[in-house]
């Protein structure tokens, strides 16, 4: 089996040298200095195939960007195997870079002062792209995207939202197989978001494009991603499909209730005794949320005894979302097996 | 090479945005240049030359530096550095061109730029101020402009290299600077070189910064007589070539140990 991304036991280390406080401090480190040895990456193994489309998740500071760079051969790895597009990204490197699209949503990679079609032209140039494909191609992306009237405008005066959609182009202008979005989605509107979403969607039909994407809006993964691997402190710590992840973590049911009057916790806990449940309170007094096990019995027997003891005014029974998910493994740091 | 034109092309796109500032900036160039033109004359008084070079040549010298200097002049050391410390370098690392060649470019571009719309206008005002000469040999512009572009060529490879130089030293404002005098300084702007005294002048010969101004100056006033002229061409282009190497050097360890700021 071919992979286009094949990765062994990745591994990145930062040095960095601490410096003592003080003017005494500051004098013995002209000497000796404290080196602290970070690491970033620790010991990554992934392995992805032609059109899959993964998310790529964990905290801040887990070592996503971390990653990204050194796949797209921008950082040097301290050691392990990397094989992208069947190249070593290190080795190769001109003929590497074409063929990968990157858009790191936090720096832009459109020149500020000229004119969003000039950084597009210069581009073409750079990647050799021939005129008929350009013009086919690039009409269809800029349409799709909504850029249009955007073309004439210098990048500065763009709004974050609009300067996405063009890095997004931009990154596109030579068709790569494999598309590295770190963070594309940071800062944008719904629209926008449900915009670029679609486009991926899009071009992964249209030319089978691989992507790998990183994001904290997990409504982007749950829209995309079929598969989404889990980084902690360097480390995966999930890595299959999106399904399995909610059916062995969200078992749980929610219900939502909208009292007539306020609620107590201590009220509540002890109508349902007996029961598993937990108790949240919502915005106000008057609501309140039960999580409970997915179970018809107790459900029924939840809202039976509840509905039994006070008004209510409104109650919705909803499943525990993936960001809820997603929190509570931060939170415990580990997958529970199903 | 289709994308190096580009390049200059769309620098060139950018300066042509900016460029008011520019016409401030011939102004000041001609300030330059008339408070040398008053100095040497007070330093000339009667004498008919100096080191061989009469007054009518020394001024022409000052000018034709002064101009020259706006065409190999560029700031791209400051924009390597910019660009490292903002970590927008790894947008650089994944483009299928050499980042060096198309800083030079950009460089190029900008001269290119600065020669056209300042060095030819400011030269003609001068011109009309100054008593300065125009050679009417053909060959001797010939000689010139193939002077000037190894000026280029050799003052854009120190930027180079003071640029790079950012990636093991994170701050180096203060070596940008001292670059710059040092190059004002031994290049002959200021000073022709023939002016040092001769031991300084055994100095320059083994160092690169005469073929950034003093030689083509020396071409253009016709000061080189001959296999002189020869001779400084080949010394700009050893120059150019020997160059290469340190910055391919520099270049290869930069990238291997580089770290980009910022996630
Ligand atoms: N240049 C550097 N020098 C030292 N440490 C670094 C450097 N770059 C990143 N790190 C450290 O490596 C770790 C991983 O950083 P990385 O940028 O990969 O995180 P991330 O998963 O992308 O986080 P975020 O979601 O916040 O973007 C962090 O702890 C960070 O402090
Ligand atoms: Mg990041």
């Amino acid at each position: 089996m071919d992979y286009i991304i094949d990765v062994k036991d990745l591994r990145k280390e930062f040095t960095s040298h601490s410096s003592r406080s003080g003017l005494k401090g500051a004098f013995r480190d002209l000497f000796t200095r404290n080196y602290t040895i970070k690491t970033a990456v620790n010991d990554v193994s992934l392995q992805i195939k032609k059109g899959e489309m993964v998310g790529y998740i964990g905290e801040n500071g887990a070592g996503k960007s971390t990653t990204i760079k050194m796949l797209t051969g921008i950082l040097t790895p301290t050691s392990g195997l990397v094989r992208v597009n069947g190249m070593n990204p290190h080795k190769d490197r001109e003929q590497f870079v074409r063929s990968i699209g990157v858009v790191f949503g936090q720096r832009s990679q459109l020149w500020w002062d000229i004119a969003v079609q000039e950084s597009f032209r210069l581009l073409k140039k750079v990647y050799n792209v021939p005129d008929e494909f350009y013009n086919t191609h690039m009409a269809d992306v800029i349409k799709t995207l909504g850029i249009e009237p955007l073309l004439d405008k210098p990048v500065r005066k763009l709004s974050l939202g609009q300067r996405m959609r063009c890095e997004l182009a931009a990154a596109l202008i030579h068709n790569p197989p494999l598309l590295f979005l770190d963070e594309p989605t940071i800062g944008l509107d719904v629209l926008v978001k449900l915009r670029i979403r679609e486009f991926l969607k899009e071009i992964n039909a249209k030319y089978g494009t691989t992507i790998l994407l990183t994001t904290h809006d997990l409504s982007d993964i749950e829209a995309l991603c079929e598969r989404v691997i889990m980084l902690d402190e360097g480390q995966i710590i999930y890595d299959g499909a999106l399904r399995k992840l909610r059916e062995n973590w969200g078992e749980g049911k929610q219900i939502q209730f909208a009292f007539a009057e306020e609620a107590t916790h201590a009220e509540l806990q002890s109508l349902t005794q007996g029961h598993l449940v937990l108790w949240e309170q919502g915005g106000n007094a008057s609501n309140w949320t039960a999580s409970v096990e997915n179970n018809e019995d107790i459900i029924s027997a939840v809202i039976g005894r509840v509905v039994g003891a006070k008004k209510i005014a409104d109650l919705k029974i909803v499943e525990i979302t993936t960001e809820e998910i997603i929190r509570n493994i931060y939170e415990e740091g580990v997958i529970r097996n199903g | 090479m289709a994308k190096y034109m580009e390049m200059i092309r769309i620098r060139f796109l950018m300066m042509l945005a900016y460029r008011t500032n520019y016409y401030s900036g011939i102004l000041i160039y001609s300030i330059n240049i008339g408070a040398y033109y008053f100095l040497w004359s007070a330093i000339y008084g009667d004498k008919s030359s100096i080191q061989d070079l009469s007054i009518v040549q020394m001024t022409t010298y000052i000018a034709v530096s002064w101009m020259a200097r706006a065409f190999y002049f560029n700031n791209i050391d400051r924009e390597i550095a910019l660009e490292i410390k903002e970590g927008k370098v790894a947008i650089e690392m994944i483009r299928p061109y050499n980042y060096l060649g198309m800083k030079m470019m950009q460089g190029l571009g900008e001269g290119v730029f600065r020669l056209l719309f300042f060095s030819v206008p400011g030269m003609v005002i001068v011109y009309f101020i100054f008593p300065i000469q125009f050679t009417t040999h053909p060959a001797t512009w010939i000689y010139f402009l193939i002077s000037i572009l190894l000026s280029f060529i050799i003052n854009t490879q120190i930027n180079l290299l003071t640029g790079i130089a950012t990636f093991f030293l994170f701050n180096n404002d203060g070596l940008i600077r001292a670059k710059r005098v040092v190059i004002d300084l031994f290049s002959g702007l200021i000073l022709p070189i023939s002016f040092f005294p001769v031991w300084a002048q055994g100095v320059m010969d083994y160092l690169p910064f005469k073929g950034i101004s003093y030689i083509s100056s020396m071409i253009f006033t016709e000061g080189f007589h001959g296999n002189e002229i020869f001779h400084g061409l080949l010394n700009q282009t050893l120059w150019a070539l020997v160059l290469f190497i340190p910055i391919q050097l520099l270049w290869t360890t930069a990238k291997r140990q580089l770290i980009v700021q910022g996630g």
